[in-house]
């Protein structure tokens, strides 16, 4: 439950701010707020404001708080305070204060007490400014919200008048119209729907766009009438506010101290938006920031990135440093003054003309230093830090190759400070749909009684949008059109003016929800986010020709061709009508018609339908009946595992709620009635009764609805729960078999050929992922039958299909031949990546549905275990299906994925793939997407029991292992014969998929480690059927115990958790709402964008902040360190030799710029190369950049620069009549030369701008030393440089000694990196040389570098199968079994079909070897064992024996061990 | 939708140094080339300044100024001593003659602090009340110091004069006391407070002595310019030296013709007024006379380290050609495996 509070959260925060980060910890204030108000009571009463209670309202309602917010943290009178109190909150600045504090102590005083203030004033300045502009903004935003106008009931006026937000209080009754948004938690007293009910969408708080609904309290539904406020005199009593927008618990007291329960159902709450309702009436029971929504809003997370915490450590260092310099100052000012026997009257006594004795004055001088050498602290560091991030991050929001032209957005970063953090993941795991893929379903192929039509203009349809994707609108149109034309050439006019009609309702969809309020004015979520899973591509469906004209003949002519003709034809004709019909029915689509309320769409079914063509129907549905195939029972339903049981347990509530509805209860029970015999031999009157039937019911339930004659049927739209839902409506609707709406109790169908049928909707059998299937049943109304159609995933269904005992041998081998080649066809599609489902229907009796409808009426009702016997009732009724035929889906995987995977892995990179899919769909998409390549192998992990996980861990482990050392002894052979240089440890290429329970074994503390062993040596990793909260768990294993860095990334509410606990966030624009970009660090719009995301981006954050960081820490240790060396000259009494202004203004004003922009815009290679050579990511991602050891480096380097810099102006005025600025000054501007031409050493590419600033900064410090030198004679006590710098200027030696300084301080830095360019040239150092050659010989190179890398990895592999074949001794045994065994695939496939036992006579490792060509939905042997096979089936092996007495010692009634597939091509 | 420009898609146009031996070597050898020049020419102009030292502390028990080597800052009658030398050769040019001092920190970060350039500059309410730094010399006896500060109150007192001793009969050298400060400190920085007329004694009216000085700021010179706080002498002593052994500018002594040099080879005799107390802390104090060229006094370090520096560079160069010979062609093919 805490999800979605986050995800509200995340939502609320960027209604407040535009900017991401900006919102800070708004909450603790409005926490704060409602603490104090909460005091009164634990409930809250809630009183109308008129009328009845005035008094009583008047007491109660100053307890509770108006609708007014606020969410900045400042007021203009406490600003500066309350922003000081924040900013001190910082070590730093308490560091820097607590200096400036020292320096107002006479003893310890080095620098005038002012001037220390300067650079914290300056620091805190700009922060409060900062500051400032963000609660100025969010300030602005409130005050928009706060006046915002809704309608009020005013006592006065007795009439809703509008009113400001701010103004709406407690107990107000609020009137809202269609796509209003709602100011303020209300119940809900008064919808304009006929059933109480209200659609609201709570994108806004929690990013999902589809709908849901609301219910009238009970009580005021029946009403006819608009409430009257006036009249209302009821009492509220509901709990107090709290941030649980799951919860609401309350009652409304009525006057006749009635009391009807309040539950969340009659709860709209703030900030979400009222769709499809004309108008509701609510009274506010929570206002302001005791709403849910405010409750929720709590500050961002602050994620440190790992860059920043390795440069704290420094800075502890830095501290280090500093102690021990002063130390070192305190103990020589000690011994120096120790030295005199008499006080030399150059050391002044203090105030009361006595001298403190040496050891004090060491001790003074030690505070002394800390003032003095504080610069060594970078106190602009932490500025610097913040300022290029933000730089950082513009360039990265600017860059256009991030710009997604379909949605019009570009990239989000939502988080300001772990840029650099993309420079150095190691892990990244990956959402599938959605992130991988497209989470567009598309209708792809379908296959019908054993027929396949494979839907080639489809595919073509499907080539040309790709092609559209690059091309603007305009063209997309002119192939759109083309696109009809073809159609229409083909003889489908009606298809194409359909279509052309259904694009232009697209565009007024999409077009068709106001902006309203600020909220989607501030959203970007793209305008195809209104409509839930509705794009162009999905809703087209080109028909398949074949398929269409079979279709089409029957409604033409089939039935006047005579019985014997029509035998084969027709009965494949009821199989096609029924797939449609079951592809239109059995789902949970909502239908709606946009710009319209969506209840409005039921339809007279005596008025719509046909009379011409019922006759028709009535005989089709009779051939139909006559050749029915009943079926008989089959022995077993393997459903060995239990999944999840809290989603198991919601979906049964839902199919609890729609059975307790009294309108169903009505039309089950009226079903139950064995009230009609009907049967084949009295068609007429059957159908006549049904129709009456069919039309009471339809009356009786929709009492009163309207109705809509002429609804155009082009504009309706499906909102489905799953997009492959929508996607199969939609295939459906292109045969024009169209789902016209669906009520609770029936749904129509418009078949253009044959009219509108209307079925009773009799049970809806929900989707859950134990049975793995969904099922409808309804009434048909010609035949009266109860017909149950069920869609479902074939590894399931295939089981449950019946043998036609009635019907003739014939037909049973027809059914039989029917299965096979439909399960052909079902590899087929899923080799091809399809999802794919199977359609099965089955009629039944009245009797039959009778005695089911017992058992399920006691299932319903029995208190005990109720999901059970549920799930057995449902159980009972999916059997004996006819197979209709199965259909193909395709989620496309996005644009790019492959190369985008591939260069990531190349990087170094390890991608997991974590996806709620099953195994196979996971498997193939890993395949599609390059994530597994079909030279790895791939070890599956399926197992019940922990004990057998470990085992198999083990054996993978040794097995590996074994290969590994296998491959090293011969790839050293290899090495010695033909003097190949790559000795190294090959990257052993394996794949790991593990499924969900096991996944649960494997997280468990003891098993973890051995996992991440295993996982350490695979290439990649897939988990399937993760569940939200094992994905969060896996990136918390994998970020804690490897110490790795991890990026996440995904689309959906269920990426939420791991996109948090992950190091970096990323989420994706998608199709799922806005979950998880509110909770992403950075939003993209694609997941090929990751790619330059990590290689450009990352590489080029982390190189130049790390770069601009050790520069810092460079250049403060340089400058400190020169008025360190000086104080071995003056007694170590803590004399500047600069102008203290100049001093503090050095690090403030002349070298700040330059590292900035050297921060933000350098660049070590472009970005093309970075691109092209991924590998050069592995240098950002083990911090080679910043080594510890290239800190130390630094540092040493910093203080050889500084002594130089001091040293040679040292000697070359020694002795002579030089005073101390003037001396200063030299050392000072040779610093500036140094520190600034470092900086030019350092940069890896100089532009127009670094050049502006680096001699923009030495020309403004020449100006400012030579204007300070002109102007300060006495103002400046006591270090007046008048005319000093002046006087250099003039002189020679200043020049020379500038000069020599320079070159002798810089020499060795710069040697060192030329011969770090020419002898170990880093693999960055060449890729820049690439950057120089002429594009051919760039490609070359490129194509070379690449193939340094594939060679290699060739020559590993090649090793590896020399290995395997050679087969003699200890290489692993399984290879060689491998190489036997790929025979024995089908049978495997067989028997796990058939759900019988299977003997596993080698081990529990089981080897399998097959081509990816032939990517078989089984990869692993499935074994479903009973209590009593066990140890037959085991007996054979030892170990496996072991495990399985144990597990059934556990009291498990079936194991289902796994092999693991060991797969060597 | 972003903007496609240069500077927001990072596509600026750029300088991309790579430092490989091949790029860098002509920056050696020009440094090389043109550090070693500059080091000789530096090392002769260095080596043609003659300069000429005598210690006279008065350490040594020799030395005639032995008696005087334990005196305080009001000790009366002075105590004088008298140091016989010869210069070997001849002082061509101008001659500035200095008095060193060693051990002395004139840069103590206290003692740096202890001055009132207020006062110093002529601000009459800054003579009267001086600022809070002089302590603990900022008042003696209810009125104020003028000047204040212990910069002030340690102002060296000794005074040198330099005969040419011809023959025995000693001659006195022409001691230029004008001109040996900054000349924007004399006549900017350094002002006499301001008032009715030039009597320098009723305008640091109500104003006391440094406790060390024998005498008030207004009797330093007879010469009205350079008399109170424009006194060169005091000038350049309160400009605070950077080390601890330093020199200060104590007589110019100028050629008087062409024809011969300023201070010929032969005899002098240095004759010192020694009021100056530096035993106590183990100081020295030196006579210096030096001629000066472009480059000031004499220093050998600047010309040796340019020469050095110069060959070193010149050297790597060498080094880095060898390099580049060697290994510089591995840089242009990106074909070396990792």
């Amino acid at each position: 439950m805490a999800d979605p509070i986050r995800w509200a959260r995340y939502r609320w925060q960027r209604l407040i701010s535009t900017e991401g980060r900006e919102v800070s910890s708004s909450s603790n204030s409005s926490s704060k707020r409602y603490q104090s108000s909460k005091t009164a009571s634990k409930h809250r009463i809630v009183i109308p404001c008129l009328g009845h209670f005035k008094e009583e309202y008047e007491k109660v309602s100053k307890l509770y708080m108006n609708n007014k917010i606020r969410t900045t943290k400042y007021t203009l009178l406490n600003f500066i305070p309350r922003n000081l109190f924040e900013q001190f909150h910082r070590v730093a600045n308490l560091y820097f204060l607590f200096l400036v504090v020292l320096n107002w102590v006479p003893l310890v005083e080095a620098f005038q007490k002012e001037i220390t203030m300067l650079p914290l004033v300056v620091v805190l300045t700009i922060i409060a400014v900062k500051d400032g502009l963000e609660d100025y903004s969010k300030y602005k935003l409130d005050k928009q919200i706060n006046n915002l106008l809704t309608k009020v009931y005013s006592r006065k006026e007795k009439k809703y008048i509008d009113e400001c937000w701010k103004n709406v209080s407690v107990g107000d009754f609020i009137r809202l119209s269609r796509n209003e948004i709602i100011p303020a938690d209300m119940v809900l007293l008064y919808s304009s729907d006929l059933d109480g009910i209200c659609y609201i969408e709570t994108a806004s708080l929690d990013g999902e766009t589809n709908l849901k609904q609301r219910q009238v309290v009970r009580g005021y539904s029946e009403q006819v009438s608009e409430i009257d406020p006036e009249k209302f005199s009821s009492r509220i009593e509901c709990e107090s506010p709290n941030n649980d927008l799951s919860r609401f618990r309350g009652f409304v007291e009525h006057s006749n101290k009635d009391r009807v329960g309040l539950s969340k159902e009659n709860l709209l709450l703030r900030g979400c938006t009222v769709r499809n309702t004309e108008a509701v009436v609510g009274i506010v029971v929570y206002a302001g920031h005791e709403t849910k929504a405010m409750l929720n809003n709590s500050g961002p997370h602050y994620k440190r990135s790992k860059l920043e915490r390795k440069v704290n450590s420094d800075i502890l260092w830095c501290v280090l440093l500093l102690i021990l310099m002063c130390l070192t100052g305190a103990v020589g000012h000690g011994i120096w003054l120790s030295r005199y026997s008499e006080i030399p009257f150059f050391n002044i006594p203090g105030p009361d003309g006595k001298l403190i004795p040496p050891a004090l004055a060491g001790f003074n001088m030690f505070w002394t230093m800390i003032i003095l050498l504080q610069v060594l602290i970078p106190i602009s560091l932490y500025v610097s830090i913040e300022i290029v991030k933000l730089g950082q991050i513009y360039l990265i929001q600017n860059d256009i190759d991030f710009y997604h032209e379909k949605t019009d957005s570009t990239i989000q970063c939502r988080s300001l400070n772990i840029a650099e953090d993309l420079g150095q993941i190691q892990y990244i795991f990956s959402d599938k749909t959605g992130t991988l893929t497209e989470n567009k379903m598309v209708f792809r192929r379908c296959s019908i009684a054993g027929q396949e039509y494979c839907h080639e203009e489809n595919a073509k349809r499907l080539e040309s949008y790709q092609e559209m994707d690059s091309e603007d609108e305009d063209s997309a149109d002119a192939q759109y059109a083309s696109l009809n034309h073809m159609s229409k050439r083909r003889g489908h006019n009606c298809r194409a003016v359909n279509e052309s009609l259904k694009k232009k309702s697209l565009d007024q969809l999409s077009g068709s929800y106001p902006v309203a309020g600020r909220e989607n004015s501030a959203s970007d979520v793209p305008h195809a986010g209104h409509v839930a899973f509705s794009s162009r591509i999905e809703t087209d469906v080109v028909p398949d020709t074949q398929l269409l004209e079979k279709f089409s003949q029957i409604s033409s002519h089939s039935y006047q061709q005579s019985e014997d003709a029509v035998s084969k034809l027709s009965l494949e004709t009821t199989y096609i009508i029924d797939f449609f019909l079951a592809l239109a029915i059995c789902n949970t689509v909502v239908v709606s018609v946009p710009n319209q309320p969506r209840q409005k769409m039921r339809h007279s079914s005596l008025g719509r339908m046909p009379i011409k063509s019922l006759e028709e129907i009535r005989q089709m549905f009779q051939r139909l009946s006559v050749r029915r195939l009943s079926s008989s029972p089959l022995p077993s339903i393997k459903e060995s595992s239990s999944e999840s049981p809290n989603s198991f347990v919601s979906k049964l509530s839902i199919f609890k709620m729609k059975l307790a509805s009294p309108a169903l209860d009505g039309a089950a029970q009226r079903a139950a009635e064995p009230h009609n015999p009907d049967s084949p031999e009295n068609p007429q009157l059957s159908e006549e009764l049904d129709m009456v039937n069919v039309a009471a019911g339809s009356e009786h339930h929709s009492a009163g609805s309207s109705v809509k004659g002429s609804s155009p049927l082009s504009k309706l739209c499906y909102e489905a729960e799953s997009p492959d839902e929508a996607a199969l409506v939609h295939a459906a609707r292109a045969y024009k078999c169209v789902l016209q709406s669906r009520t609770p109790d029936q749904v129509t169908v418009d078949f253009t050929g044959l009219g509108s049928l209307t079925f009773q909707l009799l049970h809806i059998l929900p989707f859950d992922s134990v049975r793995k299937r969904m099922s409808v049943v309804v009434r048909h109304p010609v035949s009266n039958k109860v017909v149950v159609y069920t869609k479902g995933a074939d590894s399931v269904m295939m089981d449950l299909l019946g043998t036609a005992s009635e019907g003739t041998k014939n037909s049973e081998m027809e059914q039989k031949k029917i299965k096979e080649r439909t399960q052909k066809h079902l590899d087929d599609y899923a080799r091809r990546g399809l999802r794919t489902l199977c359609i099965a229907k089955k009629v039944m009796s009245n009797e039959e549905y009778t005695e089911w409808l017992n058992h399920h009426f006691l299932a319903e009702t029995s208190i005990d275990n109720r999901e059970e016997l549920l799930l057995e009732s449902a159980i009972r009724l999916e059997t004996k299906l006819t197979l209709l035929g199965a259909t193909g889906i395709e989620d496309r995987l996005q644009d790019g994925v492959p190369d985008t995977i591939q260069a990531l892995r190349k990087a170094g990179i390890k991608i997991w793939m974590l996806t709620g899919d099953k195994r196979e769909t996971a498997v193939n998409i890993a395949y599609a997407c390059k994530l597994l390549e079909p030279d790895d192998k791939i070890f599956t992990l399926k197992s019940q029991s922990r004990d057998v996980c470990a085992l198999v861990m083990n054996k993978i482990l040794e097995g590996i292992q074994k290969n590994t050392s296998a491959k090293k002894t011969k790839s050293q052979k290899l090495g010695n014969v033909s003097a190949s240089p790559t000795t190294q440890a090959p990257a052993f290429s394996a794949g790991l998929v593990i499924d969900g329970k096991t996944l649960e074994h494997v997280l468990h503390d003891s098993l973890q480690n051995i996992f991440l062993d295993l996982t350490e040596k695979c290439r990649a990793v897939v988990c399937c059927q993760a569940t939200p909260l094992q994905k969060s768990v896996l990136v918390r294993l994998v970020r804690n115990k490897l110490k790795a860095m991890t990026l996440a990334i995904g689309d959906g509410a269920n990426d939420v958790s791991m996109i948090q606990v992950a190091d970096t966030g990323v989420g994706i624009l998608g199709q799922e709402g806005m979950q998880a970009v509110m909770a992403s660090d950075f939003a993209i719009s694609q997941f090929r964008h990751l790619r330059k995301l990590l290689l450009v981006h990352g590489h080029w954050c982390y190189t130049r902040l790390t770069n601009m960081v050790l520069y810092f820490f460079y250049k403060n240790v340089a400058y400190v360190n020169l008025l360190f060396w000086y104080q071995f000259f003056c007694g170590f009494s803590g004399t500047s030799m600069t102008d203290y202004w100049i001093l503090i203004l050095f690090n403030l004003l002349f070298t700040s710029v330059p590292p900035i922009v050297y921060g933000v815009l350098d660049k070590d290679v472009s970005a093309e190369i970075l691109m092209q050579i991924p590998q050069l990511y592995v240098m950002s991602q083990k911090s080679v950049a910043y080594l510890p050891s290239t800190f130390w480096i630094t540092l040493l380097d910093a203080f050889y620069q500084s002594l130089v810099c001091f040293f040679v102006p040292y000697f070359t005025y020694y002795g002579s009549d030089i005073d101390i600025f003037s001396f200063g000054n030299p050392i000072n501007t040779a610093a500036l030369f140094i520190i600034l031409l470092h900086l030019l050493i350092e940069c890896k590419s100089v532009t127009w701008i670094h050049a502006v600033v680096i001699v923009g900064s030495i020309l403004f410090y020449f100006v400012f030393t030579l204007a300070f030198g002109a102007t300060c004679k006495t103002h400046n006590p006591p270090s007046n440089p008048y005319w000093i710098m002046e006087r250099h200027m003039t002189d020679p030696v200043f020049y020379l000694v500038c000069l020599l300084t320079t070159c002798v301080a810089l020499l060795p830095r710069y040697l060192l990196r030329v011969l770090q360019g020419t002898l170990f040239p880093s693999p960055v150092m060449r890729a820049k040389h690439l950057d120089k050659l002429i594009p051919e010989e760039q490609r070359e190179a490129i194509k070379r570098w690449k193939d340094d890398c594939v060679v290699n990895c060739r020559m590993e592999f090649q090793v590896t199968s020399g290995s395997s074949s050679s087969a003699t001794g200890a290489v692993s045994e399984e290879e060689s079994i491998a190489s036997v065994l790929p025979t024995s695939k089908t049978p495997l496939q067989f028997c796990s079909r058939g759900g019988l036992v299977e003997e596993v006579s080698l081990s529990d490792i089981q080897d399998e070897s097959g081509n990816t060509n032939s990517l078989s939905s089984e990869r692993t042997v499935f074994l479903n064992l009973s209590k009593e096979t066990n140890s037959d089936s085991y007996g054979s092996s030892n170990c496996c024996a072991k495990v399985s007495q144990r597990t059934s010692e556990e009291g498990k009634s079936a194991i289902s061990l796994a092999g693991l597939n060991t797969e060597q091509v | 939708k972003p903007d496609n420009t240069a500077f927001k898609q990072q596509r600026l146009p750029a300088w991309q140094p790579i430092l490989t031996a091949g790029t860098v070597l002509p920056a050696f050898f020009v440094i090389g080339l043109i550090f070693i020049p500059i080091g000789i020419g530096i090392f002769v102009t260095s080596n043609n300044i003659r300069e000429y030292e005598i210690d006279y502390t008065g350490t040594d028990p020799s030395s005639p100024c032995n008696k005087c080597l334990n005196v305080s800052w009001d000790s009366t009658p002075p105590c004088t001593c008298t140091i016989n030398f010869t210069l070997e050769h001849s002082f061509e040019s101008n001659v500035f003659m200095y008095y060193g001092l060693s051990n002395f920190y004139q840069n103590h970060r206290r003692y740096v602090k202890s001055r009132d350039d207020s006062q110093l500059n002529g601000d009459n309410s800054s003579l009267l009340n001086p600022s809070k730094e002089c302590e603990p010399y900022r008042t003696n006896e209810d009125k104020p110091i003028a000047p204040c500060g212990a910069i002030a109150n340690s102002m060296f007192n000794d005074t040198l004069e330099l005969y040419r001793i011809d023959n025995d009969t000693r001659t006195p050298i022409t001691l230029i006391k004008k001109g040996i400060a900054w000349w924007t400190d004399k006549n900017v920085k350094f002002r006499n407070p301001t008032g009715d007329g030039n009597n320098l004694t009723a305008l640091f009216q109500g104003t006391t002595k440094p406790v060390n000085w024998p005498k008030p700021v207004y009797m330093l010179d007879s010469e009205l310019d350079n008399n109170g706080f424009i006194n060169e002498d005091f000038i350049v002593w309160m400009r605070t030296a950077a080390l601890p052994t330093f020199r200060k500018l104590y007589r110019l002594i100028e050629r008087k013709n062409n024809l011969q040099p300023t201070l010929q080879a032969g005899k002098y005799s240095l004759e010192i007024t020694y009021n100056y107390p530096v035993y106590s802390f183990d100081g020295r104090k030196r006579m210096i006379l030096s001629t000066i060229s472009w480059m000031g006094g004499k220093n050998p370090f600047l010309g040796i380290a340019y020469i050095t520096v110069g060959s070193i560079c010149f050297f790597l160069g060498v080094v880095l050609l060898i390099i580049h010979h060697k290994y510089g062609n591995r840089n242009t093919s990106a074909d070396i495996p990792n």
